[in-house]
């Protein structure tokens, strides 16, 4: 059970987020430009790293933000939490 | 009582307080302080149980956690009864009931037994292979499997007692009150850490609490006269709170730990009364001390699962502790010193010590040459090959092992003896460091494995991490414990220690026998009942990973998970497939470190707390009239309201056609309603839905339909636009919140440009819905002033209006077909409208429907339910809602994913409708769909997904979806089920006023 730090609230129990995947992904802003192929890139390819990952959470039993976290998923290290629309802390 | 095993001298128990209690059926006596082993054993019970597979009487092993075998039930109460418990932790208290488990029909005499003269025919994986045996046998087989296994007796009615959960937060959790627990507690609290010591026993101290041998003192005490002055000190120390009683069940990432404290086991049954029973901790812990010692492995040789056969250290436990003689002549059988500590105790206490057999070659070191001073017998490099003894063990075999330890040489010698005390050395309890996500490292010397590597702010001290001689306990754990606390306590650096020192040191995992290994029972798994000779099996049959192997044989599956088993099974494997133990890694420990029950799980949440109900405003007008309540989600929605006895399918029918006839009411305010507000909604509706928004003018409404990205339905409503900025969204009652989270992760992360503003509103407003050729005429009855005409007031519009000066929404909108009307009013008015609409539709027969009338009524419509004609794979035009996609938006969620491929593929499943040849027969949801009745197998071409019969067309009605349904209209299907095959033929989707007429009505 994660203590997650999120970045509006502080440190809170993992029970209150929910997970929202792989972060940066970003939206086509012309999906009608996009073949099948594009289209499908976005919508179901996922890494699914072991080791180090950015990923989305939403803080939804407390301020219902959504932000970032830099979580290594080997050993559920969560190294930061960032704000949408920054960039991640680490490389 | 048999007084001759007990001993008097003793501080731990209260021979003054005699307590009886029930063991299977039979009157028995304990003391306060005594456990149900030691009061059995006290008792001169030894055989408690009957093995898993092979039935063969079992006795008491151990003293804690580990006992594999003392698997009692207690109580009989058909409400408090608890199966599965380990007689070695429940304390004795006076009415205490128990019973054998896993016996039948009863301990002393086993019908299953008759598995042990069979067990050749018995091999590991005996249970998986009866499943693959010819199906016929299984039925045989499964009446008496099951009938044999045992494995206690569940409660069959509710629990009566108290559970609660509590969060703690501390500074420094230590876990485990033994020396080095005791020590790490009071390091902490001395210097302001707010720390918390749990111990799973009743008294801290662990097993150094009742150690009097010369051969470990401190500062010329006994080892136990300096701990008790230490834990005297705790009571001062203001940081620490110490819990007894409480068993560390899970350790999780982030230092997150569940603990169980039993409140009230102990007691006796009139004391238990209304109190809570058992409390799970969840504790938050900055930095974790795991001192959770070491268990004593046993010895695997043939027949080494008598009643009579205990673990050494636990024989010491019960003379030295429980002051109860687990016999009156013992031999011991060990590869290590422990046993030894054990010999001098029982010879101290008057008990006849036969000899100790000790495998290694010889040793000299001081605890032996104390032994060997009062005159106890040692048979070097010796093995015990043999034991006799069937409800109990009456006599050894020994013989010489070989220099290579690998087989028995010379003369047998038998030993009589009434109880053999086995110890194969020690396995630290690693198992809530693994639990938290610590890596292992094995040594070689002593085959254990070790706390290595952990992300967690947390250490290992004492014997859990390998530490066993009492100096290495005490100078190790006080190092780390500094180091680790960042603090420098001097309290433990100048003690004089005297410690016996193991000098030599020697295993064999599988113990050699006179006989052949197939002729031998040498148990590893003593609750699972795998013998070494199954793991060696599973390894000839090909089974490589420990975890395989494990799985195959059920070796450490068992409600101890291994606890005593696995470093055997372990040692065997690596022995018998050539490879280093270190290197074949162990299997994975996993909480609860003892089993927790039901109870402690859900605390609190059970009956009207397992989950939140939520209840309309009117929700007791419902209750008044008799309804029938469905779970929607977390609501209750009033299903049917039946009366004079009626059935629902009667009550939903004349619900049904009143509805249609003159005037209906339903309770609406479950909806999921969202307020939007920002100068850019109409452009976040354009993106969220798939129809278009940018014209829908100031009072109107309209309805949407809301796609995942990948293009399949997700949900619908109507909107509505309050003012210029202004708009209120409804969804469906189940897809509410999902839908609110999913909006706002689109504008929090995909176009946190747009000025839009979302809350929900779903409890702050009630939904009265008023429907059929009537409502006009209702309504204008309860809102006199407001201009109800075609003109002023279409369909698909809003306005504003005042019930008894009180501001309300009104939509003229229709789920149903009907001229229809919601009224949408603060919650708190919401009951009071509804029943001003009620008395106003008297005169029209107003009837409350609820929502099987609800769905009936529009599936005559044929309008859609999200979830129950959808089941995320549908489009919209799967849905023939093709009019509803907006073709000159250039782009909204899923719009992409509608020309995928997949998505326009032509023989997709499309939703149509189904007329029954007999308009009489009612088709079930669910039941499949096929073009042809006289092949096999036949291709199912799709389901039934909503299904009526409809009193308003005199007719059986379904919707359904079929693959290329489309352009299926008018074809003949088949609708096979158990006992006729249905004849149905495919049609449109609406049933009913296809025109539209009733609209306007
Ligand atoms: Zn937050």
């Amino acid at each position: 059970m994660f203590l997650i730090n999120c970045p509006y609230c502080g440190e809170r129990d993992q029970s209150e987020f929910t997970a929202g995947g792989e972060a940066h992904i970003v939206r086509p802003k012309q999906p009608t430009e996009l073949s099948d192929d594009q289209w499908a890139e976005f919508l179901f390819m996922r890494k699914n790293i072991k080791g180090v990952q950015l990923e989305r959470w939403n803080h939804a039993h407390g301020c219902r933000k959504w932000f970032n976290m830099v979580r290594d998923t080997s050993n559920d290290k969560i190294h930061a939490v960032y704000k949408m629309g920054e960039k991640p802390p680490i490389k | 009582m048999s007084k001759n095993l007990r001993i008097t001298n003793n501080k731990f128990i209260d021979q003054t307080s005699r307590i009886s209690f029930k063991f299977d059926g039979k009157t028995l006596y304990g003391f306060k302080g005594d456990t149900l082993a030691s009061a059995l054993l006290a008792n001169n019970i030894h055989l408690v149980g009957r093995s898993f597979k092979y039935h063969r009487p079992r006795g008491i092993m151990a003293c804690g956690s580990e006992e594999p075998n003392a698997i009692v039930q207690v109580g009989n109460d058909a409400s408090m009864t608890e199966p599965n418990t380990r007689a070695t932790e429940i304390e004795l208290y006076e009415g205490l009931e128990a019973s054998s488990q896993n016996c039948w029909p009863s301990v002393n005499f086993d019908i299953g037994a008759i598995n042990n003269f069979f067990s050749p025919l018995i091999p590991a994986a005996f249970y998986y292979k009866t499943f693959m045996w010819p199906a016929n046998f299984w039925k045989l087989y499964e009446y008496f499997i099951r009938k044999s296994a045992g494995l206690g007796k569940s409660p069959t009615e509710p629990d009566k007692d108290i559970y609660d959960h509590r969060y703690l937060h501390c500074d420094v959790l230590v876990v485990g009150g033994g020396v080095s627990g005791i020590m790490a507690a009071k390091t902490a609290a001395k210097n302001k850490l707010n720390t918390v010591l749990i111990d799973d026993k009743n008294i801290l101290g662990g097993t150094t609490l009742f150690q009097k041998n010369e051969c470990f003192k401190i500062n010329n005490s006994y080892s136990s006269d300096w701990l008790k002055k230490e834990i005297e000190t705790l009571n001062s120390l203001k940081n620490l709170t110490i819990k007894t009683r409480t068993s560390l069940a899970a350790y999780h990432s982030y230092n997150y730990l569940l603990a169980r404290e039993n409140l009230t086991d102990h007691l006796c049954l009139n004391e238990k009364k209304d109190k809570i029973r058992q409390r799970l901790w969840k504790i938050r812990a900055k930095k974790v001390v795991i001192a959770t010692g070491a268990m004593e492995r046993p010895l695997i040789f043939n027949n080494n699962d008598r009643p009579g056969i205990i673990l050494s250290s636990s024989i010491k436990k019960y003379i030295d502790y429980y002051g109860v003689k687990c016999g009156q002549k013992v031999s011991l059988f060990t590869n290590n010193d422990s046993a030894y500590e054990t010999a001098i105790s029982l010879n101290n206490n008057g008990v006849i010590v036969n000899s100790v057999i000790d495998i290694r070659d010889k040793t000299n070191s001081l605890i032996v040459k104390q032994a060997e001073k009062l005159g106890i017998k040692i048979h070097w490099k010796s093995s015990v090959v043999n034991t006799n003894g069937y409800k109990k063990i009456n006599s050894i075999e020994i013989m010489k092992l070989s220099d290579n330890g690998t087989a028995v040489v010379g003369k047998k010698i038998k030993e009589e003896c009434d109880c053999l005390a086995i110890s194969g050395g020690w396995t630290p309890r690693v198992h809530l460091f693994t639990q938290s996500g610590g890596k292992l490292k094995f040594r070689n010397e002593d085959n254990v494995f070790l706390p290595d590597k952990t992300d967690l702010d947390q250490i290992s001290i004492g014997s859990c991490n390998g530490d066993f001689e009492l100096d290495e306990v005490i100078e190790n754990s006080v190092n780390l414990i500094n180091k680790f606390l960042k603090v420098n306590n001097n309290d433990y650096v100048n003690l004089e220690i005297i410690s016996s020192k193991e000098i030599d040191k020697k295993n064999i995992w599988l113990l050699p026998s006179d006989k052949p290994l197939g002729k031998t029972k040498p148990f590893l798994d003593f609750q699972n009942d795998s013998t070494a000779n199954d793991v060696k099996l599973a390894l000839r049959e090909g089974f490589k990973s420990i975890e395989h192997v494990k799985r195959y044989t059920t070796t450490g599956m068992a409600t101890d998970q291994g606890k005593l088993s696995n470093m055997h099974a372990l040692g065997i494997i690596a022995e018998t497939a050539g490879v280093k133990m270190g290197e074949l890694g162990t299997t994975t420990f996993r909480p609860p470190y003892t089993p927790l029950t039901f109870g402690a799980i859900v605390g609190r949440n059970i009956g009207e707390f397992f989950d939140i109900t939520r209840r309309t405003p009117m929700h007791d007008w419902h209750v008044e009239k008799k309804a029938e309540f469905e779970n929607v989600g977390q609501w209750k929605r009033a299903w049917y309201y039946p009366i004079n006895n009626e059935n629902m399918n009667e009550a939903v029918q004349r619900e049904s056609k009143a509805a249609r006839d003159s005037a209906g009411i339903l309770d609406a305010s479950t909806l999921g309603k969202i307020d939007i507000q920002g100068s850019d909604t109409s452009e976040f509706l354009n993106r969220v839905y798939t129809n278009a928004w940018s014209k829908l003018e100031i009072g109107k409404c309209r309805y949407g339909l809301m796609l995942n990205e990948d293009g399949m339905v997700y949900d619908d409503g109507v909107t509505t636009r309050l003012s210029e900025n202004h708009y209120l969204m409804t969804t469906t009652t189940g897809g509410a919140a999902n839908v609110l989270s999913k909006l706002e992760d689109y504008l929090q992360t995909e176009w946190p440009e747009l000025d839009v503003y979302l809350t929900s509103v779903t409890d702050h407003y009630g939904t009265v819905s008023i429907c059929g050729p009537n409502s006009k005429k209702i309504l204008s009855k309860v809102i006199p002033d407001l201009d109800l005409s075609d003109k002023e007031f279409p369909h698909m519009s809003f306005k504003n209006a005042l019930i008894d000066n009180i501001k309300c929404r009104v939509m003229r909108i229709s789920f149903t077909g009907e001229h229809s009307y919601e009224i949408n009013i603060q919650s708190s008015y919401a009951k009071s409208v509804w029943e001003k609409c009620f008395d106003a539709g008297k005169e029209f027969n107003i009837t409350p429907y609820g929502t099987e009338t609800m769905h009936l009524l529009r599936a005559e419509k044929g309008f859609i339910i999200a979830g129950q004609d959808t089941d995320g794979t549908m489009t919209p035009v799967d849905l023939q809602m093709d009019w509803i996609i907006s073709k000159k938006k250039y782009d909204f969620i899923g719009k992409r994913s509608l020309y995928r491929s997949d998505t326009i593929r032509e023989d997709r499943k499309q939703l149509v409708g189904l007329l029954t040849e007999d308009p009489k027969e009612i088709l079930e949801e669910g039941a499949q769909i096929v073009a042809e009745t006289n092949k096999q197998p036949i291709e199912m071409l799709g389901h039934v997904t909503s299904s009526y019969f409809s009193p308003n067309l005199n007719k059986s009605i379904a919707l359904a979806v079929v693959k290329n349904g489309k352009k299926l209209k008018g074809q003949k299907m088949f609708v096979p089920m158990k006992d006729k095959t249905i004849s149905v033929t495919i049609t449109d989707t609406v049933f009913l006023d296809k025109e539209n007429k009733r609209l306007n009505a």
